[in-house]
């Protein structure tokens, strides 16, 4: 159903016409100047990274489970059934929260406008919804980025390394880090190598399970708050008719 | 006298001066002109020290209602007002910080209506909102009383006890929360400040300063409002903060040793020092001091741990949002003087608002009326005194 990336590092050749097919895409401006800068910005999207003859993709890995969606305190950031996180500029407040909590690093801000926006991949979330392939798979020459249903892509992927021994590291990044991701990395040298590194488990449980304690914390502490201020206040009471008492009862004695 | 009324003054108007300056940058040139922060660093002082440090400096007004109007310690209740005075204060100080630190700040008003549930952020958003209101309605007495409003004033006592609780409930929630916004990142914070009980942790220290800054507000208003100290109230804040502060301390170390991170804080390192800077103004120099009964009964040794206690957890808020971060960040960070201005001016308006509201509105219990110079004198004295008496010691 959800649609994916399949990025073959050992196929890439760095010609980078990647980054320049996705600044056409997103009307971003690109030239040699931007094509040197090898990390991704509010004006690049993804990067090539080089090392040596080894190349490296950065984008929005897009992940199944994302934690910059699930920080968006107004829903601006949104996982599409699709595959692609998409972001709403008309509902985001600017809190930058996504980009503390994305674990890649990726959300970059336009901090030089006065209304800025966030700025990321979003796995061409306009194409894809109208069933085209996104612009860096469209215009890579070799064949590195691949376009498709993200299940095929994985039997795709485990199928390369089963028939190139030696030539990958046995791991198809973004099947299980974070709780599985939208873009799939292969590489014939250590993904750390590129900064590549992040929990296996998806990040948004880490809050959500304090956060939904709360309709339960709230009556619980409430009664608890309730019931001792009751007792406080009771003794009072009692200690203050306690003291009357025996002022009452010489009342009544006299009037007997 | 005189004379540091009129530095004070000063200070107060170069620091608007500034913050107007910074603020003209802010709103004209936007983030980029007006902050250190970056894509690497996109959180820095105004949410580190202005909100984070701005909520935690607020606890008092939970934490004093909750004790005198939930567990009864009427001895506290003369100072109950100046303490919900300084949270309201301070939670419509975060809320004007915020303006200035989200990149569109007109669509503040956003989780009103857009919803994310899962969303720490959205939660902390909603129980700002509601505690400042319920802040609004716990000083509202006090402008009450001052225009002789008796049947509004009457709606308001009926509904204390609700709105303290609901008070109480809503400073839990968002207090503790404040801390879970750390929890989504345990790749990327030290160590030293990433832990699951992040959120405890952050409701534990709110308590902690909520009640140093209610002694040291309290010794403050005795020195420049000609106040009497009212120190057995001090004492047994002070004893409080003993018991709350020994709780924490222990939880801390506990999940140090837990997480396995006990030995890194022997091992020299850039964020080793600034975790034992954060340990030692919060919790051994205040503890020493007041586990002393000499230290802890005396209005000086109260004020010096109060203030060790405040100093200590701004640090702990500094380190879990700015010191934590660098190392994965793979930079440092320094507020530009825009930044410092801006919390200058937000610190001073602080100041000021509180100076303003104790001139004009009932915040202080009546006492009897005396001259000036011998309010000074007597307040000087008692301020004095004990910390002169222990200097020989």
């Amino acid at each position: 159903m959800s649609k994916a990336l399949l990025y073959d590092a050992t196929i890439c050749i760095g010609c980078k016409q990647c980054e320049q097919g996705c600044a056409a895409e997103n009307q971003l401006p690109y030239g040699d100047a931007i094509a040197a800068e090898e990390k991704q910005s509010a004006h690049k999207y993804t990067a090539i990274l080089t090392r040596g003859d080894k190349f490296m993709r950065r984008l929005c890995m897009n992940c199944q489970q994302p934690a910059c969606a699930s920080v968006c305190p107004v829903g601006a950031l949104e996982k599409t059934a699709l595959g692609p996180v998409t972001y709403d500029a008309g509902k985001c407040m600017g809190c930058r929260y996504c980009m503390v909590a994305c674990p890649f690093g990726v959300p970059k801000y336009e901090w030089n406008k006065l209304f800025p926006k966030v700025r990321k991949c979003t796995l061409c979330s306009h194409r894809v919804a109208n069933g085209r392939q996104t612009a860096c798979a469209e215009i890579c020459p070799t064949g590195a980025t691949k376009f498709g249903e993200r299940e095929d892509l994985i039997n795709e992927a485990q199928q390369r390394i089963r028939d190139n021994p030696g030539k990958y590291v046995n791991h198809i990044f973004g099947l299980s880090e974070v709780g599985g991701t939208s873009v799939l990395l292969l590489s014939g040298v250590p993904f750390e190598e590129f900064g590549y590194s992040t929990p296996d488990y998806a990040l948004p449980m880490l809050t959500y399970r304090v956060l939904s304690k709360i309709p339960e914390f709230v009556p619980l502490w409430g009664v608890l708050l309730g019931g001792v201020w009751w007792i406080t206040h009771r003794r009072e009471e009692v200690a203050a008719v306690e003291g009357q008492r025996p002022a009452v009862e010489d009342h009544k004695e006299r009037k007997q | 006298m005189k004379i540091k009324f009129t530095f004070w003054k000063l200070v107060f108007l170069f620091l608007m001066a500034a913050g107007f300056c910074a603020t003209v940058v802010r709103f004209t040139r936007g983030l980029g002109a007006a902050t250190n922060l970056s894509d690497q660093f996109p959180w820095g002082i105004w949410i580190s020290f202005d909100v984070l440090c701005g909520v935690m400096l607020a606890a008092g007004g939970f934490t004093l209602t909750a004790a005198v109007h939930i567990l009864n310690v009427k001895r506290l209740h003369s100072i109950v007002r100046p303490t919900v005075l300084t949270a309201f204060l301070g939670y419509l100080l975060v809320c004007v910080a915020l303006m200035y630190d989200l990149g569109k700040p007109y669509n503040i008003w956003h989780p009103l209506i857009m919803r994310n549930p899962h969303s720490v952020m959205f939660e902390v958003a909603w129980c700002v909102m509601l505690y400042t209101t319920v802040l609004a309605l716990e000083f509202s007495p006090i402008v009450l009383e001052r225009f002789n409003l008796q049947k509004p004033l009457k709606v308001i006592r009926g509904i204390l006890i609700p709105l303290v609780i609901c008070g109480v409930i809503l400073s839990t929630l968002h207090q503790s929360s404040l801390g879970s916004l750390y929890l989504i990142i345990p790749e990327k914070l030290h160590p030293f400040w990433y832990s699951p009980l992040l959120p405890v942790f952050f409701f534990f220290s709110a308590i902690a300063v909520g009640l140093a800054m209610t002694i040291f507000e309290s010794s403050l208003s005795a020195k420049y409002f000609g106040r009497q100290l009212e120190l057995p109230i001090l004492q047994e804040l002070g004893r409080w903060l003993v018991v709350v502060l020994s709780v924490y301390a222990v939880l801390r170390f506990e999940d140090l040793m837990d997480r396995g991170v006990l030995k890194l804080t022997l091992q020299p390192s850039y964020e080793m020092y600034l975790f034992w800077l954060e340990v030692s103004l919060g919790l051994v120099l205040p503890l020493i001091l007041l586990l002393q009964p000499k230290v802890r009964m005396s209005a000086g040794g109260l004020y010096l741990s109060a203030v060790l206690v405040v100093l200590g957890f701004i640090t702990n808020r500094m380190n879990v949002s700015i010191t934590g971060f660098e190392r994965s960040a793979g930079t440092h960070y320094f507020p530009k003087w825009t930044e410092l201005a801006v919390t200058g001016a937000i610190i001073a308006a602080g100041f000021a608002l509180f100076g303003l509201a104790v001139k004009y509105l009932p915040i202080f219990p009546a006492e009897e009326p005396t001259g000036e110079e011998s309010i000074e004198a007597t307040s000087g004295t008692v301020l004095a005194a004990p910390v002169l008496r222990h200097a020989g010691d």
